[in-house]
């Protein structure tokens, strides 16, 4: 055991006291209950419409909030693809799958596709959403990259997708800043509450998160992957 | 609050704080950086976890409306779950941000062992090992063996 281990365990232990502390006043229960998030759920089903109460916590309240996640994510995304760099196109490929796994990826891809859109479409009914129905679109794409490494994504289409879909999120919320007076505000009433046409321009909204994480991850994994090949 | 509540939510929180006391513990005292990030992971984990317990109240249930009629017992708050959504996808990029960069670090130096790493970093650049302050260049040598012997 040398020093630096000491000094952890005993910077641990210290940290350890001083958060178990704070269990006792998470216990009073009136931290939780009342104020913000009792109000959301009484009023969010009339004023937004949607039937998945954090859907409007996400896009309509807090909209500004998920354009800045989505930016870091983009950041993220672009920094990792800068510091990973273009693979040269003569280097070797990983060797290819074989039958089992080319069927396979072959099977699922529609039933990824179909799933990812369901959920995003969905996202103001059900539990999920533009970001879980995105990494399942992503799953789709970067299955056969993997039982086929010699045939990568097309980053140029990838990277045009992500730029479309931040851009109409940015619209839909400049559409409301002129017609309503409030970036992001909802567009179009609320509809009934429940039908799948609802909720006014939110569906809209997710559907652009989905596709722009959807395209971002799979360019993610997709350049972590050509880097593997690359040595 | 009855006691089953109390019980949820005490073993709840408690396991989050392990969980992020884990992750600090294995980012201070690991070497290795592909174990440092997974000390990260381990603590966004556990930071998740807090949030979602914050939220969580004995008996409720998800705040989503079934036939477009509020459900007749309590929901959850709905704040901690937005956030945590988002926490989630930031982590993830995050640690594929930091995957990059470790496999950047590994293709220039060969090695992952952040004191080797250290060593090398410091013989490239002429400067001292502990502080990264250039040595003077009136020294006599290279300044490297200073550097290496003043190591703790």
């Amino acid at each position: 055991m040398n020093f630096r281990e000491i000094s952890g365990l005993i910077f641990i232990v210290g940290l350890g006291l001083l958060l178990f502390a704070l269990l006792k006043i998470l216990f009073v229960e009136q931290l939780v209950t009342g104020g913000i998030g009792a109000n959301i759920l009484a009023t969010a089903p009339e004023e937004v419409g949607t039937a998945n109460i954090v859907t409007s916590v996400l896009l309509a309240y807090r909209g500004l909030d998920t354009l800045g996640e989505l930016t870091i994510l983009f950041v993220a995304a672009t920094a990792a693809g800068l510091v990973l760099g273009q693979r040269s196109s003569d280097a070797k490929h990983d060797p290819d799958a074989g039958f089992i796994l080319h069927s396979a990826a072959d099977v699922l891809f529609p039933f990824l596709i179909l799933l990812g859109a369901y959920i995003i479409l969905h996202g103001h009914l059900t539990p999920g959403g533009g970001f879980q129905g995105g990494a399942i679109l992503a799953a789709a794409f970067f299955i056969p990259i993997l039982a086929s490494p010699a045939s990568p994504l097309n980053h140029r289409v990838s990277s045009a997708i992500e730029g479309f879909a931040g851009a109409a999120f940015i619209l839909i919320g400049l559409f409301g800043l002129f017609g309503k007076g409030d970036f992001l505000a909802p567009l179009f009433g609320t509809g009934e509450v429940g039908n799948l046409f609802s909720a006014g321009s939110l569906p809209l909204l997710y559907l652009a998160v989905g596709l722009k994480v959807g395209a971002e991850l799979a360019g993610l994994l997709a350049h972590l992957h050509e880097t593997e090949a690359n040595d | 609050m009855t006691e089953e509540t109390t019980l949820v939510d005490f073993i709840s929180y408690v396991g989050a704080i392990s969980l992020i006391l884990l992750g600090i513990f294995a980012m201070v005292t690991f070497r290795h950086l592909i174990r440092i990030i997974f000390g990260l992971m381990l603590l966004e984990a556990g930071v998740n976890l807090f949030l979602i317990t914050i939220g969580y109240r004995g008996g409720a249930v998800a705040p989503i409306l079934v036939n477009g009629e509020l459900p007749t017992a309590a929901m959850v708050d709905p704040i901690p779950q937005a956030l945590v959504l988002t926490a989630i996808v930031i982590g993830v990029g995050v640690q594929a941000l930091a995957l990059a960069l470790v496999i950047k670090t590994y293709k220039a130096y060969g090695t992952l062992d952040t004191q080797i790493l250290a060593q090398k970093i410091a013989e490239e650049t002429g400067t001292k090992l502990i502080d990264g302050i250039p040595t003077p260049i009136s020294d006599t040598g290279t300044g490297l063996e200073e550097s290496l012997s003043t190591k703790p």
